[in-house]
This record gives structure tokens, sequence and C-alpha cells, in this order.
């Protein structure tokens, strides 16, 4: 029943992530990360609370397959303009952010909606 | 009834008579017993002074008055009765021990019919669902201090939904009648004063008349729009009292208000506004209370070609739209009974310099039509932040959409039906996009462990899509096809968790006799409030498919936690911390089967969701609830 508000305030946050779930930014090299230990802190660090655990969005934008470039990645999560709250390095290093980038990376596109029967009906 | 040879000073007053002094006898006889034993047994003390003096004054030759056939309770149920009550919920309690026992006995359970509460919040939040239903009052009998504090939260959930529940509170006002000890402490001198800011009316009747006349009077206040929940203080004096005369009592007659419709220059004013707007846009609200609130409320739609937010509309129908892009180029905005207009048309971001700003055009007209103007109270804030508005009508919205339609059908030219039809073409190419952006998006994470939560609607779709179906509890899912006024149960409401359950379990009990398949989306923290109510399905064969969204926390406090931790760059690890529901996990179909209905889960495969769902929708079909644990993702 608490959801109503929660919705509505990520809604813009939905907006300014969720652009670049559908058109790839330009993007520059991403530095080199771990997937298997980004996975491990998308979930220990919350990340999943609004973006669920496959990142595939939820009150927060859909996040990956396809996530945005990193400088803009980067920039959201330490200086966000919505309503996600902001992780600066005290609380997420440079080097775990890389991690959870390259987690994002490694998530495959999920299945056409044709090939899922219940989607159809 | 034997009648009593002198008229009883009160309800524990005694009469003189013969049994007394039968009793002495009997105490008597036993007296001599103990004296033939004293010769075996030398320390057996004499009787004293006192005793002897007790059993040889002289008989007493009047009777104490123990029976009561016409207890004011019984009246009181008469009255009940005359307001069409299918159900009275109550976790029993003392202060209404009389009425309870004249609604089993004296109208044989029956119109009434007592349910078995095991939690006053279970009890009025199943009024509040049932009312939610039904468009009436379920009654609720609570007891007195304790059970009305029981009773606070649900009421004020009802309250702030704007929902009818008639409570009957038990409390005894005299000192004198009192039984000591407990008795006390379940007794207050202003019982209902705990819940007069958010309960709509109440009163203290100290006759059979008072109660028989404001009785009817809170039924009607009830169901006068904005609707709300009502306490009428039952004495328990009043209710154990003998009747003396109860020909000579009258049950008023009831006859409901019809709701106030909107000033016609103001309705005017607003169908010239809406027939010149470019980009209209309709908040759906609460302002389909009814069927015919619907049907109206599509009428008017379709008249406008204007697109629908929020409230009752069928979710296919192709002027149902999402909000955001058409707040932010609407040029008129009509609210009907929208409890957060402020929220609606303004952006709020919650970080640490906490900020808004308006989602509208500069020179974009907001309009209002709600009921809620015509009735605050002071404290509790459920009543948003003030808007301003062009137009303001403090009227119930669905009664003033027929004369609004008629306004608006005045207006329409040729032009401007063209216009609508343009219009529609756009609308109509938006909801389609809108739907296949829904389907692109349950792809994400469709076979996650734990289970998406668009997963999760979609298996469930599947299973009551061919049936008569109506949700009882949680977000109607997207991708579902609702398109009847029954299907979706109305929004509104406080918030307070443990709400939901207890309203399922209540609007499954209004849906039962018109044989609808009742499913409900359940979150696990509002689940543990009072699960009690599972049994009170179960014991009273609700039907009803409650589905877990099993999150395994009260999801929204982890977000709260992780926000103010950010904040505070304290490190984020610990949000868990009272705000998770695990370790050990708790075993949702094992409560549920403990409770007596059919349990299944947890579920953590979604490749076992279907079967699962398909086992508890045949209990459900042979008229039992059922739980089914799903572990999901946290939205």
């Amino acid at each position: 029943m608490r959801y109503r508000t929660l919705v509505l305030t990520f809604t813009t946050m939905a907006f300014a992530l969720g652009a670049g779930a559908y058109a790839q930014a330009p993007s520059t090299t991403p530095p080199a990360g771990n997937a298997q230990n980004g996975k491990k802190i998308f979930a220990s660090y919350g990340c999943y609370q609004c973006h669920g655990y496959e990142a595939q969005g939820g009150p927060g934008a859909r996040l990956a397959p396809r996530p945005i470039a990193f400088a803009a990645f980067s920039r959201y999560v330490r200086q966000p303009t919505g309503e996600m709250p902001p992780y600066t390095v005290k609380v997420v290093s440079d080097k775990e952010l890389a991690d959870i980038y390259a987690f994002l990376q490694s998530i495959s596109q999920p299945p056409a909606v044709k090939s899922i029967p219940l989607l159809n009906n | 009834m034997k009648r009593p040879k002198k008229e009883p000073l009160n309800r524990r007053g005694f009469l003189k008579g013969a049994a007394a002094g039968a009793a002495a006898l009997v105490a008597k006889s036993t007296e001599a017993k103990a004296q033939d034993l004293q010769t075996a047994r030398p320390a057996t003390p004499l009787p004293s002074a006192r005793a002897l003096a007790a059993e040889t004054e002289p008989v007493s030759t009047d009777v104490e008055v123990l029976t009561a056939d016409h207890p004011g309770s019984d009246f009181m149920l008469d009255v009940i009765k005359s307001l069409g009550f299918e159900y009275i919920a109550a976790n029993p309690g003392s202060s209404f021990r009389a009425l309870h026992e004249s609604i089993v006995n004296y109208g044989g359970n029956k119109s009434p019919e007592l349910l078995t509460c095991c939690h006053e919040e279970s009890s009025v939040g199943m009024a509040e669902g049932y009312a939610k239903v039904e468009g009436k009052p379920l009654a609720v009998m609570a007891h007195s201090t304790v059970g009305l504090q029981h009773a606070a939260m649900a009421i004020y959930n009802a309250y702030a939904a704007r929902q009818p529940v008639f409570i009957i509170l038990g409390n005894t006002i005299d000192v004198a009648t009192r039984r000591p000890g407990v008795e006390w402490y379940h007794s207050a001198q202003d019982a209902a004063a705990m819940v007069r800011d958010y309960s709509k009316w109440d009163d203290l009747p100290i006759s059979l008349t008072h109660f028989a006349e404001s009785a009817v009077r809170g039924y009607k206040i009830a169901m006068t729009p904005p609707r709300g929940p009502v306490v009428l203080v039952a004495d328990g004096d009043l209710q154990e009292t003998p009747v003396k005369d109860p020909a000579r009592l009258h049950i008023p007659k009831l006859t409901l208000a019809a709701p106030p419709a909107g000033d016609p220059a103001a309705v005017a004013e607003v169908a010239k506004l809406l027939v010149a707007a470019e980009n209209p846009v309709l908040l759906g609200g609460q302002a389909s209370r009814t069927a015919e609130g619907m049907r109206l409320l599509v009428e008017l739609a379709e008249l406008l070609q204007a697109p629908v937010s929020g409230g009752k509309f069928p979710s296919r129908h192709p002027l149902n739209q999402q909000a955001g892009g058409l707040i932010r180029n609407a040029d008129v905005i009509v609210g009907l009974e929208v409890q957060d207009f402020w929220g609606t048309v303004n952006n709020y971001r919650d970080q640490l310099e906490r900020s808004s700003r308006s989602l509208t055009k500069k020179d974009a007209k907001l309009v209002t039509i709600t009921a809620n103007d015509l009735y605050l109270k002071s404290n509790y804030q459920d009543f948003q932040r003030y808007t301003e508005v062009n137009v303001a009508i403090a009227a119930d919205a669905e009664t003033t959409l027929p004369s609004l339609i008629e306004a608006c059908k005045r207006l329409v030219t040729g032009d401007r039906r063209r216009v609508f039809d343009e219009r529609r073409k756009k609308l109509e190419a938006t909801h389609a996009q809108s739907l296949e952006q829904a389907r692109t998006a349950a792809t994400y994470a469709w076979d996650a462990s734990p289970i998406s939560t668009a997963r999760l609607g979609a298996e469930l779709w599947e299973v009551i899509k061919d049936k008569d179906w109506a949700s009882v509890g949680g977000n109607v899912p997207r991708l579902w096809n609702a398109e009847k006024h029954y299907q979706t149960l109305a929004s509104g409401g406080a918030a307070g968790l443990g709400g939901t359950l207890p309203a399922s379990v209540g609007a499954a009990l209004a849906h039962r006799k018109y044989g609808r398949f009742c499913v409900s989306i359940q979150t696990d923290g509002d689940f543990m409030y009072a699960p009690g109510v599972i049994w009170t399905a179960a014991h009273h064969r609700i039907p009803l498919l409650s589905v877990m969204h099993n999150n395994r926390a009260y999801h929204q406090e982890v977000m709260h936690i992780q926000r103010m931790a950010n904040r505070h760059q304290r490190g984020i690890t610990n949000a868990g911390i009272g705000t998770t529901i695990t370790d050990p996990n708790i075993d949702y179909a094992t409560i549920a089967r403990g409770l007596g209905v059919h349990g299944e889960g947890p579920i953590t495969d979604p490749k076992d969701l279907g079967p699962a769902l398909r086992r508890a929708v045949a209990a459900v079909q042979k008229g039992e609830p059922a739980v089914v644990d799903v572990v999901t993702q946290p939205r």
C-alpha cells in the first residue's frame, strides 16, 4: 500500500536513466570491471531495490542490457538530478562502480515478446 | 419470562424471594453434616457467630430475578436489521456480550451474520473491502477501549478511503454497574473520542429510542458523500437492561440523502473549458463509485475523446492513458475525486533539500470536482497539499457527471468533433504503444529468481482471464484486461500497512454471492500484521486466491533507510537491518495451511508458478481460500 508515493517519486529517475536503456549514448571505453563482484555489490549496496536484481527496472529505470555510456552512468550515480539517492565515492569506490557497470554489461538480451505466449494473450 | 414480583433496581439488582431461603436450608444441612464429623476431625472450627446468625435469620419470601425476555440488545438488533446489514464482524468482547447473544440467538445469526474475526483491525479492514465492492457498510462490533485501539488504524484507512463503515462500540458508562477490575480498564467516559478525528460521526445513545435514531442517522451520514466510518456506542447497561414495553419503541425510517451535484453555472464553465481544450485530461480518481459512474466517465471521455488517467476506467480502452506526459501537455486538467491533486500536477524531489516544481503548462486550467471540499477535519492531514485551481466544484463527481456530459454535448460543434476525432487517433496510437512497451518490459528478468512482478502478473492472468474475476487487493497488473467496474477495487486509503489483507477478505466476501473469482496480490509485510483474517476466510468459506508478492522486506522502508545512508555517506550495506523479513524466511504456505486454507510455496522458480497457481485455483473453485507464496523481486 505504500507503493504509490515511491513510484511517483522515482519517476524522474526513471526518465533520466531509462532513456539510455533504449538508445545507447556515444560511449568512451569503460574501465575494466569484475562483473561477478559487480553483481554481488549491485545487491549488497542496494541498487536492486529500485532497479531489480537483474537491473530490469522497477521504481527506478531499467539499466541493462545495453547500459548507457559509463561516463553518463557514473555522473548520474555520483550526482543524480532526479530522485535517486547519491552514491558518493565514500560509499561506492570508482573500482566498485566499474564492477557494477561490468555486471550491467554482462546481462544478456531478454527473449522476444513473441516467444513468450503468456505475453500474447 | 417469569414476571418479577418487584421491579429490579438495576440489572444486578435483587428481589427477595424463596430461593434465598432454599439456599439457606441447603447450607444448614451441610453444616449439620459437618458437625457430625466433628468427633472424627476435632480440628474443624465451630461456626462463627456471624455464620450462625445468617443461617437462623427468617427465611426470605422474595426471588432474585435472574432472567430477562426482552433485553435492550434485542431491540438494538432490530434496529441493525432494519438497516439491511448482511454481516457484522467482531472479535468477541464482553462490552457487547448482550448484543452478541442477541445476534446469534434472537436474530438467528442471519442478516446480519456474525463474522468471527481475530483482530479488530481485521474486522474494520474487512468492512472497508466489503464497502468498496458493495457500496454500503458492513457492521462491526468492537470492544470498548482496547478493541477500538486495535481497530483504530483500519478506521483511519477507511476514513481516508472515504468508505462507509458502521462501528458499534461496547462500553459501560455507569460506574455503579461496571464489574470491578477488567471492565474498568475496558470502559471510557467518551469512548469514541480516540477515533473522532478520523471518523465521520459518532454518538453515545443513553436510551433505546436514542440508539435507534442515532443508528439510522449514523448510517445515513456514513453513506452520504464523502462517505466515511461512523461510531455508535452501545452502552452495556442499555444492552442488558430488560425493555419494559417493547411495543412502544420505534425504529425511524431510513432515507439516504441524495449526493450533492455540482452547481450548474460552475458545471457549464467546466464544460466550456473541456470542449474548447486542445489537450484536456480527465483524472479518474474515485469518481466511479458505482458501475454507473464508470459508464458515465467513459461517456464523457468518448464525447470529448479525452484521455483518462487513474481511477476506474476500462484498462484496454484507448482513452485509458498514463498520466506522465499528458499532464505536461494538458491545457485543461479536471480532477474527479482525486485525493492528491497537488501531487499529480507537481513533481516532488526527496533530496537533502526538498523541492518541487509544477508539471503543468503555465496557462493550464485546473479544475477539481470533489465531495472532499464539503467535509474536512483539522488534525489528521489526509487532505493533502492545497492546490491552486481555476474552478473548484464542491460536489460528488459521479453525481455531477450527467450534467457535465449534457453541458458538453450542448457545446460540441461539428468542428470540435473533428478535432476530437483526430485526438482520438493519436491517443489510440499512444495506448497501443504503451501496451507494447509494457509487454516488452515484462520480458526483462522473465526467467529470473526471485520472480519478477511482471512474470507473476502474467502467470496469474493466464489462470484467471477466462473467469468472471475480480481483483480485491494489490495493484492490477498493467497487462490485465479490466473492463468491468467490479474488477478493480476502489483506490484510496491511508496506506497503513496491514490493511490490504483484511480488505481483500472483506471484498471477496462481498463478491461471493455473485460467484466472482477473487484474486489478490498480497505483500508479505502487510500479511504479517494480522494474518488471522485468513482463518476468518477459511471459517466463513470465503473463496479468495491470495498470491504473495513476497519480497521478504518492508521494501519501501529499505529504500528510505538506503536514502538516508546515502545522504549521510555512512555506508550502505545496513539498510536491511530492521527493514527486511529474513533469517528466518517466513513460510507463508505453512502459515496458510495452519490457518485452514490451501497453501502453495514458497515458489522461487518461475517455472513452478503456473502449476502452483492452477492447484490453488482448483481449491478456490471449491469455495476455499488459497495462499500462493511467491518469492519476488522487490517491485
